[in-house]
């Protein structure tokens, strides 16, 4: 019964990982003929799982390993939905630059699985499974065009730096583990409260470090720039997106569940990747002439003011975190969808200065991009502005309101780079025309934009009650 | 009329639709008569939007000091859409409707390249700046108050001169760094207050250690917008390389918005570190009118040196408003106005000369009242209505502050003083400059006076600031009210 009980539970990822697996066999035998129905088929399958754990029932499973709360049911539908839109993109994509093959699809379902295995981590093991699934997926991916080089140096760099990351964050669960004498997370909680607080703290900080590499945080964000640079477009598009998300509703959820007693020590831990991220964000990308690495840099940014929220230790700090995450995702994944859309000679763009001109050539993506510059930089109305009023609102709350000032301070100086993006498109002659654009990815681009402004002043209220009540489920004060 | 403020406020964004309508139809966006066809909308749009609000103050009850047709529906997170325009605030939406047609008509032929843009640019920017002026609710206020950063962006930018993508930036960054601080402050009082309602805010009694802190932010946004000394700078690159109709815009209403912010934030929600600060603001607006009317003289960009003015008459606003009595603030309020009027007339006048000859320098011309007797009319008369001479609005405006700030601080108003010589010094020799002598350069052999159009777009302007010089009492019978309430309250609160 109980095991009948936990799986029932677990129906989400069954889903995924069954699919995965038939797609796979699918795949195997009918090669590439079977490419659209696989793509298809996984769409579905996301879109399914996305389904099943929006209704599913909530409690937990595998005693304990595997928790299905309120914030795990949040991350999963963002995590799904925002997987199929990378199948989307990279479809069409693909068959373009001749880069298609079957595993795309099923690499994302996996790395799916893994991140939404990720959500649900109730004890130190999932944590461990669930991020290696996931960053074993992304490997492939990053170097998933293996005859470029610049893409096969980008998946051995994300590897190497990765299974670095993963062993500093083995170690620290090997010390919790140690000093704690349990590898769930609520009794490290009674273990923090009790002797060994100060103890856990070593354990913590390497997990942290391994965590922080995950999601791109200053110091450990090294590989970021080189990987979204190499990497084909739609898979950056998918990294700059759910991964990140699953990362930080892990952490949220480990340092709120198993650390909420030694709040004060890892809050500086926090902070400080939080400001180092979002000031080597800013800065980091004045510079940059390739679009992804710029990007990359964008993402740094916008992780610290995602652990920024996270730092102020609260509710609202959790909340105000999922509300940013969900904002930046589709401004991000509308950012992408444009440099999909967006081809010159047969060839993808690469170079920032190859958007000059755009206005003339392409209005329509030339609007969208603006819009979700914009959006990205902050300025109301657009979506970015308010996933800023939450995370700075909950900072400030939070009584960090020096980090918050500093994070607005760095928003600013990011603002160049994106004014850029907009003054080469809007103010400077264009070197040439640019290829039709493929539909897919105009729409996914056009519908970005639309929620950027302004359905997005629609859908607040309603996405506010949600990860309201996903941030409740951590129970913090 | 119901939710006639959020007529007034999104009416313009209609024009933006029909705009964007006409060109989808159209067969393609190079088809002929597109933008002719753009323009008329956008004059269109611009006069019944000043009509709606002519009709706004016409039933504005003068008498109550509160905030009047007010909406307010909840929107997500305590987060409201609540406006609402009191005596202070109604002016200034007239004021902006009122200069709207008129830049509009002034980039009718100047402006050829990207009409269909242009013209939404500054529908937009409409909305954006007269929703500033009734949105009573913290996010809402911010949101328009932020948002007319893109367009100034995009109007300076892409129809701006030769130098017009540095300005751009200039002007937007420097403009978002005293923004992001004033976001810092809102997201402070709506955790500590639990509402994001103005009108509730200005009851809230902040502790006065965290006053300091909230009025440094909110001032850090409103001085550069101002713009005070010395966050300045970045005024006269914007006025110089934005088209006329956006130096209009920019002198007369975008400036503005920050002497407003002072009356609506500083002032009232923050009455003991006003009451702290004020001798720096008298400070730094004295520096202010005394050192950038010396630097203004030293100009050889007709464009820069009215930049320059605006500057040193922003400076009696500020002083104004700071000397926190009746006068004083109401000589801050009318000030704007007539600056408003005046120093948009004055970009109009250097339009005037810069689309006929392209160039704004000082020294290229001299002797134009031969060849344009009714230009010279015109530039004399708001030549003298920027010096401050009786009988124009200008006058009113710095003399009323004055009177204010003497009962406040008498240095402060001996220093503004001096101000009013200065701007006597440069803008009376601008004009010898321009207009008196000989015409020794030939190129102006060929000038031709103002057109019917270049008139029509005057008339109004000189109307609005002989009626605001001769009868100002049009202007003080709809703000007396509210300002007395802002006045007797921040008095009561500092004690005094």
């Amino acid at each position: 019964m109980e095991f009948t009980n936990a799986l029932s539970i677990a129906t989400p990822e069954l889903i995924v990982v069954i699919g995965a697996m038939v797609l796979l066999l699918v795949g195997a035998y009918g090669g590439d003929k079977a490419r659209p129905a696989i793509s298809l088929l996984s769409g579905l399958v996301l879109i399914g799982a996305a389904v099943a754990s929006a209704t599913g029932p909530l409690g937990q499973a595998f005693m304990g390993a595997f928790v299905n709360d309120s914030l795990a049911v949040f991350a999963k539908v963002a995590i799904y939905l925002a997987s199929a839109v990378a199948i989307l993109l990279g479809h069409g994509w693909m068959i373009r630059n001749n880069q298609a093959r079957f595993e795309y699809p099923i690499l994302i379902l996996l790395a799916a699985a893994g991140m939404s295995m990720m959500a649900s981590a109730g004890d130190l093991i999932s944590l461990y499974v669930g991020i290696e699934l996931q960053s074993l997926a992304l490997y492939v991916l990053a170097a998933f065009n293996r005859d470029d080089a610049k893409g096969s140096e980008a998946g051995l760099k994300y590897f190497v730096l990765g299974a670095l990351s993963s062993g500093l964050l083995l170690y620290g669960a090997s010390l919790i583990y140690g000093f704690a004498g349990s590898m769930a997370f609520d009794d490290i909680a009674a273990a923090a409260a009790g002797a060994h607080g100060t103890s856990l703290i070593f354990g913590l900080v390497f997990l942290l470090c391994g965590l922080a590499f995950k999601i791109s945080a200053a110091p450990f964000h090294m590989w970021t720039p080189d990987v979204y640079e190499g990497a084909p477009t739609p898979a950056v598009a998918f990294f700059a997106a759910a991964p990140k998300l699953a990362a930080l509703v892990l952490i949220a959820r480990t340092l709120g569940e198993g650390f909420h007693v030694i709040e004060d020590q890892w809050r500086q831990v926090i902070l400080a990747l939080a400001v180092l991220s979002f000031c080597v964000g800013a800065f980091g990308g004045l510079m940059q002439k390739n679009i992804q690495r710029l990007l990359a840099y964008s993402s740094i940014a916008n992780m610290g003011y995602a652990l920024l929220a996270i730092a102020a230790g609260t509710t609202v700090g959790v909340k105000a975190m999922l509300v940013f995450m969900v904002l930046y995702m589709v401004d991000v994944t509308g950012f992408f969808a444009c440099l999909l859309a967006l081809s010159r000679g047969g060839r993808p763009i690469t170079q920032i200065s190859d958007l000059a001109g755009l206005k003339q050539d392409r209005p329509g993506t030339a609007i969208v991009l603006t819009m979700l510059s914009l959006s990205v930089l902050g300025m109301p109305p657009f979506a970015g502005f308010w996933a800023k009023v939450y995370v700075f609102g909950a900072a400030i709350q939070g009584g960090l309101w020096i980090f918050a000032a500093l994070g607005l301070a760095a928003s600013v100086v990011a603002a160049f780079y994106y004014l850029r993006l907009i003054k080469l498109m809007w103010f400077d002659p264009s070197p040439g025309l640019t290829d039709p654009a493929p539909r897919d990815a105009q729409w996914v681009a056009y519908a970005a934009a639309a929620f950027s402004f302004p359905l997005v002043l629609f859908a607040l209220g309603w996405l506010d009650g949600f990860a309201g009540t996903a941030a409740r489920a951590l129970g913090l004060g | 009329m119901p939710m006639i403020l959020s007529i007034v406020t999104f009416l313009p964004l209609v024009g933006v639709a029909a705009i964007l309508l006409t060109r989808a139809m159209a067969s393609s966006s190079e088809a002929p008569g597109l933008d002719n066809r753009a323009r008329w909308i956008a004059l269109i749009t611009t006069l019944v939007t000043l009509a709606v609000s002519v009709v706004l103050v016409a039933q504005f009850d003068a008498s109550n000091p509160d905030y009047q047709f007010v909406e307010y529906v909840p929107w997500f997170a305590g987060v409201a859409y609540h406006m609402g325009v009191d005596g202070i605030s109604i002016l200034f939406v007239l004021l902006t409707a009122f200069l709207m047609p008129l830049c509009i008509a002034a980039s009718w032929k100047p402006i050829t390249n990207r009409v269909v843009e242009y013209m939404i640019a500054f529908l937009v920017l409409e909305t954006l700046v007269i929703g500033v002026f009734t949105a009573l609710d913290l996010f809402l206020f911010y949101i328009f108050f932020e948002g007319g950063l893109v367009p100034m962006f995009l109007i300076i930018g892409i129809w701006g001169g030769q130098n017009r993508v540095y300005a751009a930036y200039k002007f937007f960054l420097y403009t978002l760094l005293g923004s992001v601080l004033m976001l810092a402050a809102m997201l402070y009082m709506f955790a500590t207050a639990g509402t994001s309602s103005i009108p509730e805010l200005a009851q809230y009694a902040f502790d006065p250690n965290v006053q300091t802190f909230l009025w440094l932010a909110f001032f850090a946004s409103f001085a550069v917008k101002m713009p005070m000394w010395p966050v300045h700078t970045w005024l006269p690159d914007a006025h110089v390389q934005a088209p006329t109709a956006g130096s209009v815009i920019l002198a007369g209403i975008l400036l503005k918005l920050g002497g407003y912010g002072f009356l609506r934030f500083n002032l009232p929600m923050f009455p003991d570190a006003s009451a702290m600060f004020a001798p720096m603001v008298f400070a730094l607006s004295v520096i202010a009118v005394i050192y950038t009317s010396l630097v203004a003289f030293r100009q050889t960009d007709i464009k820069k040196l009215i930049a320059y003015s605006s500057v040193a008459h922003m400076g009696f606003v500020t002083m104004g408003i700071f000397a926190a009595n009746a006068t004083g603030v109401q000589g801050a309020v009318y000030q704007m106005l007539s600056h408003g009027i005046i120093s948009g007339a004055l970009f109009l006048c250097v339009g005037v000369v810069y689309d006929r000859m392209h160039t704004r320098e000082i020294s290229f011309y001299g002797g134009l009242t031969d060849r344009m007797p009714r230009y010279a009319a015109i530039f004399l008369l708001f030549t003298m209505a920027n010096v401050g001479l009786p009988g124009t609005s200008g006058f009113v405006g710095e003399i009323l502050t004055m009177t204010g700030v003497y009962q406040a601080s008498t240095w402060a108003a001996f220093g503004a003083a001096t101000g009013v010589i200065l701007s006597a010094v440069y803008a009376l020799t601008l004009y010898r400059k321009v207009m008196f002598g000989q015409i020794t350069n030939p190129k102006l052999n060929d000038i031709t006076d103002v057109t019917p159009l270049e008139i029509a777009i005057f008339v109004p302007l000189i109307v609005g600031t002989l009626w605001l010089g001769i009868y100002p009492a049009a202007v003080f019978d709809i703000t007396q009210a509210s300002v007395d309430q802002l006045v007797t309250t921040y008095q009561s609160a500092i004690g005094g």
